[in-house]
């Protein structure tokens, strides 16, 4: 598979403070990717490091095929990070017009992008009379101004009102339909799990997890069951090696599936072992309950280090 | 004024040129002819040498009793006006500087530079950029400084010929390399500081500091050796390139008064200080613009 972008071994210490650590992975051409991870994870000074804006302390990444420079390869590259950069005094096409010059772009695509994201008969006003929705927007015309290879989004629906998270939503999946690589940096889980194919959970400026979403949420799902007889339906459960990790909380009962069943066929085994549920729910795992696992899992790891 | 700088544009053509210094160069003047507030200074600066022309035709009637005329004392002379008239108008070259530390300040805190970095400039193309235009408006001023002198210098000199008009045209070159040494110095200092008002403060600052160093090398050393070594401080070696021509005035009105004379001349050494602080700053604010995070 064609690799857009390699990292390997990256590190960036502030100071004492490491935001990023050994940190190595590769975006191939065609998947929908998000870096997950809470707030000062690294996930911005990771993007700023491979935008040429943030110096690495240690480690390499290269564009493409490693090649071109990067301020080169960043000309089909199209990035939004944190709030939208523009120039205040300059209406949308001016600013527009400035980014086609620094990307060697023709200036015939401002239309059509500004079309894209809903701003066309806005374009004659100043940047400083934009909204925040409408500054978003703007900011993804233009990174989308040179039809880019790869689309790396920063946080893009922060500080949004509903309606306007809702617009750059759906923006960001019709650009995804058309093939276009995307990079979607987040601490809004469910904004990752809506849109992206693989994922890269960071924290503290480690990888916990790279690989494809549905992989990361737990292969075959969980049972949750209510019964009469709960120590029976205890009992029976621990005898079977089909089932893994069992927990009670008050009367309901949270069972996870080492091998694939459904519910039909675990209805039928607790009627042949003689136990009536009154509550049965297949459920896959969310990728905030994995997504906390992977944490806590680390943090009980450094407990135990510590 | 819109039409002008439609006209400007056209000029440099609205394609992307495969020339990389005037891709640069047409992107920095796009910044800054959008910007009303730099497009009024970088106007006011090139019109204000224009009133060198009103200052020779000033004529003051005092009272009746004695007539001022400056053209009638021989200043707008050829080969003198070129020295005049650059050490006049490079005085007008703070509009620009504040240009100049602005275009750098506004970068900053509208977060542009990062946007620009990210859509594919390179920290060098930026600093490039800056520098392309500070040559480009240095040198749109001394060509109109150029033609200001020679059409003051025609009409009040009866010399018609051309060695002697062209003499003293070093002045020009002087006035052009102390412009970029300048603006250079300014750039440097906009991208230490970020701020534009600090950067001009600092601009102050280092004149002080200049003179209490020099100050304390005539205490500690002697005169002659402190004048030597403050020749080759960044402002102080700016300031030499073009000398103050009041001497040279007194000197063509006293011919026998020895006592005056002193070099006014441009010298090759003067120009090559300047170029070379211009060379450093430009050096070190690409250094402070790679090391930096943004």
């Amino acid at each position: 598979m064609e690799s857009i972008l390699t990292i390997n071994n990256l590190t960036k210490k502030f100071g004492y403070l490491t935001a990023v650590k050994d940190l190595s992975f590769t975006i191939h051409k065609g998947n929908v990717y998000g870096i997950l991870g809470p707030n000062g994870s690294g996930k911005s000074t990771t993007l700023g490091i491979v935008l040429n804006v943030v110096n690495k302390t240690e480690g390499n990444f290269h564009w493409f095929d490693g090649k071109v420079s990067t301020h080169n390869a960043l000309k089909k590259v199209g990035a939004i990070i944190e709030r939208p950069n523009f120039y205040p005094y300059m209406t949308a096409e001016q600013n527009l017009k400035l980014v086609c010059r620094i990307k060697g772009v023709d200036h015939s695509k401002i239309y059509e992008k500004l079309e894209v994201v809903g701003l066309l008969d806005r374009k004659n006003h100043k940047f400083s009379t934009y909204s925040l929705g409408m500054k978003q927007r703007l900011a993804i015309a233009s990174a989308l101004l040179n039809d880019p290879e790869i689309l790396i989004l920063d946080e893009p629906t922060n500080g949004l009102d509903p309606q306007g998270i809702h617009q750059i939503r759906q923006i960001i999946k019709d650009i995804a339909i058309t093939g276009t690589t995307i990079l979607l940096a987040s601490h809004l889980l469910d904004e990752v799990e809506k849109v992206c194919t693989h994922v890269v959970v960071l924290r503290k400026g480690e990888k916990l997890y790279s690989g494809r979403v549905d992989e990361m949420i737990s292969s075959h799902g969980f049972l949750e069951l209510k019964a009469q007889q709960q120590d029976v339906l205890l009992n029976v459960l621990k005898s079977n090696a089909t089932f893994g990790n069992i927990s009670v909380e008050n009367d309901l009962i949270k069972v996870i599936l080492k091998e694939p069943m459904d519910a039909s066929s675990f209805n039928k085994l607790m009627f042949e072992n003689g136990i009536i549920l009154s509550h049965l729910v297949k459920r896959k795992e969310s990728l905030e309950e994995q997504f906390l696992k992977l944490t806590d899992h680390s943090n009980e790891q450094n407990a135990k280090l510590n | 004024m819109r039409n002008l700088i439609k006209t400007q544009f056209n000029f440099f053509g609205n394609q992307n040129t495969s020339i990389p210094m005037l891709r640069l160069l047409k992107l920095e003047l796009q910044k800054l002819l959008l910007n009303r507030a730099s497009k009024v200074l970088i106007f006011i600066s090139f019109i204000l040498p224009f009133f060198v022309i009103i200052l020779s035709s000033l004529r003051i009637d005092f009272f009746g009793l004695f007539v001022l005329e400056l053209g009638h004392y021989g200043l707008f002379n050829f080969p003198i006006v070129w020295h005049i008239t650059t050490f006049f108008a490079a005085q007008f070259k703070f509009f620009f500087a504040i240009v100049v530390v602005s275009m750098i300040g506004n970068e900053y805190s509208n977060k542009t530079i990062k946007q620009n970095l990210i859509d594919g400039l390179s920290k060098k193309e930026f600093i490039l950029s800056k520098f392309y235009t500070i040559v480009f408006f240095s040198a749109v001023a001394t060509l109109l400084i150029f033609i200001i002198c020679l059409c003051i210098g025609l009409f009040y000199s009866s010399i018609n010929e051309w060695s002697l008009i062209f003499r003293d045209t070093e002045f020009l070159l002087a006035y052009f390399v102390k412009l970029v040494g300048f603006f250079s110095l300014c750039l440097f200092l906009g991208m230490l500081v970020k701020r534009s008002a600090f950067a001009l403060a600092f601009l102050f600052m280092l004149f002080i500091v200049e003179w209490i160093v020099y100050g304390l090398m005539v205490w500690k050393i002697d005169e002659t050796t402190a004048t030597r070594i403050q020749n080759f401080f960044p402002l102080k070696s700016m300031w030499k390139l073009i000398d103050q021509p009041f001497q040279r005035i007194a000197i063509s009105k006293m011919p026998n008064s020895q006592a005056i004379i002193y070099d006014f001349a441009v010298h090759w050494y003067e120009i090559a200080i300047v170029l070379g602080w211009t060379a450093i700053f430009i050096f070190l604010s690409y250094r402070l613009l790679k090391k930096r995070d943004l």
